[in-house]
């Protein structure tokens, strides 16, 4: 009887309008919010009061969060890797997880098994991509890999083609509407959670510093954005996210600039983080070693006469990478927190207060990686616009897959342009 | 009223029966037809109406290809707009979300958007020469995919901004929906332009491919059908289900053999800056050469040929045709389980007798997407000039190394002569 009335006020408080909510989160929450604090911090903190202890806890988990990122740092871009693949498994399976919940559709056959099916797919179609790209002489060798690899989207579509059929013949009579709402919800998550990590481990192999300044500009964006506004916050900034401020928006961005500057000045000294990451056929690792780029060499830069009277230097010694820098850590501080606020009004949305609880006092992966999202795509574009131009290896590995007579066409195309740039001597070198 | 309204308006329930119906159909039959058509039955008549319209539709099907590439495409971008239109529509009702501030204004932003994306790229490859000349163009291009990001963001910062506090939920799923649908409509549709690219033969025997196993499928079943094929269309039978693969397969066969023989359909659109026209004109590839084949034994006593003259395209259609009679029906039985689950008759009703744009194409987008694999899969290579744009703009020294790479490739494969002087 419980039971009965309970799903009665979860149906009602589900309708499409959210008026009946009286309380912040409306009827009964779909996921029961447990603490999973450890028992050790719990009996530490058991004497302060309960906003002073959750402050600590938080700031704890950060300090725990901050530090594990420093560690896979050091171990390398593999051990990275390997941890955006298991962030991009969490993330879809807490929106997943969120979606049968809001549906109440657990019990129906063959969903789970398939939204974790396209998961792989989609996976193996990106990681394709990119292992074909980076491994390629590793995958050149090997007669198998050359196979998957040359035929690879067709493999991908193949593999997309059987998931689909298979939920075309699990459509159950009653329950048309129900498949259907989980089809495009694993659709969403997948164009969200699964592209974007692909982006982030293409700025990681574009050299690691792609990859920590944008993370940390946000992380930093996030926590000096709280500070503000827990020192100096008056104006409410949106009323999705009744907690930020206009004080904390603005004292974050200048805080985030700044540190980004720094982070950058300091990291573009070494060549483990300025890098491309190469595979090395020889050693079989990862390699981080190359000749820096000028965009990691030293430059004298005319400080404008505004700033000269405030600095009191005529010129100063940075790195080209520091001015991008700044445009990295404009973006996290004035377009990231939308994705924040996307979050909040999606987790308002669906009467959920947090993603998920695998983190004692943050919440979901996805609470913590809500920002980050928009950043990667942003770093990527911004790589592909104004740093780079396409990949010489990739080049090559299309070329070779040219016809004869086109390969011809080109090489002599080339031949001439490098002539007349001067690059090449007139003369053919043997 | 409101009460009405509060109940009517639950949509995530756990059995589709609360759903209320969305209004019937409208009857946009002609006046003309229906007067001649008035004296028959209302079962016949529907068939002659039906006819009639597929009659109508494949002529103006031909009367497009006769009139050239740029028409195609064009025709591709109107019936990408209807077909998002048509999907949009129906999300709105279901929702009831038309009193939503923004979001029809957000939803056509997003179709736009994408659009500019997907063509920025294809004009990029397909008018390089245009776009060379002329400096605006230059810098659209080169800052294209930052000009297409920072436009869609623009539209994400809008929709945030545009979140109105009672209606959260129903405006996620309006943005959900707009995503999936452009995801299905407009990739597929700009996957059918780069097949037309490729060659205007590439593009229509797919679609005849679809069209005749509909319609030879249709027939199989209406004389010979018996055995159910699956209870989401209860009207399709394994009878027709296999009539319909063979007569598809020996269609593709015959009509890939006719249009092969033209350069029209068999050479890739290309752009000639000249003249400020598309052209097709070119040496037909080896798929477009006939070739001798030799009848496997099997098939020699049943035609009595030892071999065959054929081209090797006509073999490539064997696999189109195979995907449009197996699996493209696939594609039908999706939108067959969407317009149950969201209890329509049809997408809507632009076509009499037929329903919407999107009931005739919903076979075609599995294909168009197959297609496209296919000819990247085993076709064709990467697209050469746009390689050599991509070369051209690398950094001197990558150019540098790229070039011995190269030279030492060609003239390992013996393609270059290490004597010559280029």
């Amino acid at each position: 009887n419980l039971q009965e009335s309970e799903s009665e006020n979860r149906l009602d408080g589900e309708t499409a309008s959210d008026s009946e909510s009286k309380s912040e989160f409306g009827g009964s929450p779909p996921v029961p919010t447990s603490d999973d604090t450890p028992e050790v911090l719990n009996r530490a903190l058991s004497n302060l009061s309960s906003r002073w202890k959750n402050w600590w806890v938080r700031g704890i988990l950060t300090l725990a969060m901050i530090t594990f990122f420093f560690i896979i740092i050091y171990l390398g871009p593999m051990v990275l890797m390997t941890i955006v693949m298991c962030v991009q498994i969490k993330c879809f399976h807490e929106i997943i997880t969120i979606g049968y919940n809001v549906y109440h559709s657990y019990d129906l056959p063959w969903f789970r098994t398939l939204s974790w099916y396209f998961l792989l797919c989609v996976n193996y179609f990106f990681y394709g991509e990119t292992v074909t790209d980076y491994f390629f002489t590793l995958v050149q060798r090997e007669e198998p890999l050359r196979i998957l690899s040359k035929y690879h989207r067709f493999i991908s579509f193949a593999l997309y083609l059987t998931g689909f059929c298979m939920f075309v013949l699990s459509l159950v009579k009653k329950h048309y509407r129900l498949q259907f709402y989980m089809f495009g919800w694993t659709h969403v998550t997948l164009l969200i959670v699964v592209t974007q990590s692909h982006l982030i481990i293409h700025n990681l192999f574009e050299g690691m510093i792609w990859f920590i300044v944008p993370i940390s500009c946000v992380i930093c964006n996030d926590i000096m954005a709280y500070m503000f506004g827990f020192f100096f916050g008056r104006t409410p900034l949106i009323k999705l996210s009744p907690k930020k401020t206009w004080e904390g928006f603005i004292g974050g961005f200048f805080a985030t600039v700044l540190f980004g500057l720094l982070l950058s000045y300091v990291m573009s000294g070494y060549r483990c983080f300025t890098c491309p990451v190469e595979f090395n056929n020889d050693t079989n690792s990862f390699t981080v070693d190359c000749e820096p780029s000028e965009l990691f060499q030293l430059q004298e830069y005319n400080i404008p006469l505004v700033l000269q009277s405030v600095v009191g230097w005529k010129t100063v010694r940075m790195y080209p990478f520091q001015i991008h820098s700044i445009a990295l850590s404009t973006f996290a501080s004035l377009i990231g927190p939308f994705g924040g606020f996307f979050a909040s009004g999606f987790k308002r949305a669906f009467k959920i207060k947090d993603f998920a609880n695998t983190i004692p006092g943050h919440g979901g992966i996805m609470d913590r990686f809500d920002c980050q999202y928009l950043m990667a795509t942003f770093v990527n574009v911004y790589i592909a616009s104004f740093i780079r131009g396409p990949n010489p290896s990739k080049l090559i590995q299309q070329f070779l897959t040219l016809r004869p007579d086109q390969q011809l066409h080109i090489f002599n195309t080339l031949k001439a342009h490098l002539v007349d740039k001067g690059i090449l001597g007139g003369l053919e070198d043997a | 009223e409101v009460d009405l309204e509060e109940r009517l308006g639950e949509l995530d329930l756990r059995s589709d029966s609360d759903v209320p119906d969305v209004p019937p159909a409208t009857d946009s039959t002609p006046e003309i037809l229906k007067r001649a058509l008035s004296g028959l039955s209302a079962r016949w008549k529907n068939w002659w109406i039906r006819g009639i319209l597929t009659l109508a539709m494949i002529s103006g099907f031909f009367l497009i290809i006769y009139l050239g590439s740029f028409m195609l495409m064009l025709l591709v971008l109107s019936i990408q707009v209807k077909c998002y239109h048509e999907i949009i529509t129906i999300g709105y009702r279901v929702y009831h979300s038309y009193d939503l501030p923004w979001f029809r204004s957000l939803s056509w932003y997003f179709l736009l958007c994408v659009n500019y994306f997907f063509y920025g790229e294809t004009v990029a490859d397909y008018f390089a020469t245009f776009v060379q000349r002329r400096e605006q163009l230059q810098f659209l291009i080169r800052y294209h995919r930052f000009i297409s990001f920072a436009l869609y963001l623009t539209g994400f910062c809008m929709f945030v901004l545009s979140l109105v506090k009672k209606h959260y939920r129903l405006q996620f799923y309006m943005f959900a929906w707009t995503h999936v649908t452009l995801l299905i409509t407009v990739t597929q549709s700009h996957l059918v332009i780069q097949n037309l690219f490729e060659g205007m033969i590439w593009f229509l025997v797919p679609i005849s491919s679809v069209i005749c196993n509909d319609i030879t499928a249709y027939i199989f079943g209406f004389f010979f059908g018996r055995t159910p094929l699956i209870k989401l269309s209860p009207k399709k039978t394994w009878e027709g289900f296999i009539g319909g693969f063979f007569s598809t397969v020996v269609f593709g066969f015959i009509f890939s053999y006719f249009l092969a023989q033209h350069q029209y359909f068999v050479c890739p659109v290309e752009y000639n800056s000249e003249t400020n026209r598309f052209v097709t004109e070119c040496e037909p590839s080896e798929l477009f050469q006939m070739k001798k084949y030799s009848v496997p034994p099997l098939l020699q006593a049943v035609l009595g040929w030892e071999t065959v003259n054929m081209y090797p395209f006509q073999m490539h259609s064997i696999a189109l045709s195979t995907f449009a009679s197996l699996i493209g029906p696939f594609g039908g039985f999706f939108a067959s389980g969407f317009k149950r689950a969201f209890k329509i008759k049809d997408f809507a009703d632009t076509i009499p007798g037929h329903g919407g744009i999107m009931d005739r194409f919903d076979c075609q987008y599995l294909m168009a997407t197959f297609v496209h694999v296919y000819i990247t899969s085993f076709i064709r290579g990467p697209n050469p000039s746009k390689l050599l744009k991509q070369l051209l703009i690398l950094q001197p020294e990558q150019q540098l190394s790229v070039y011995k790479t190269l030279k030492s490739h060609l003239i390992e494969k013996g393609i270059l002569q290490p004597s010559l002087k280029g």
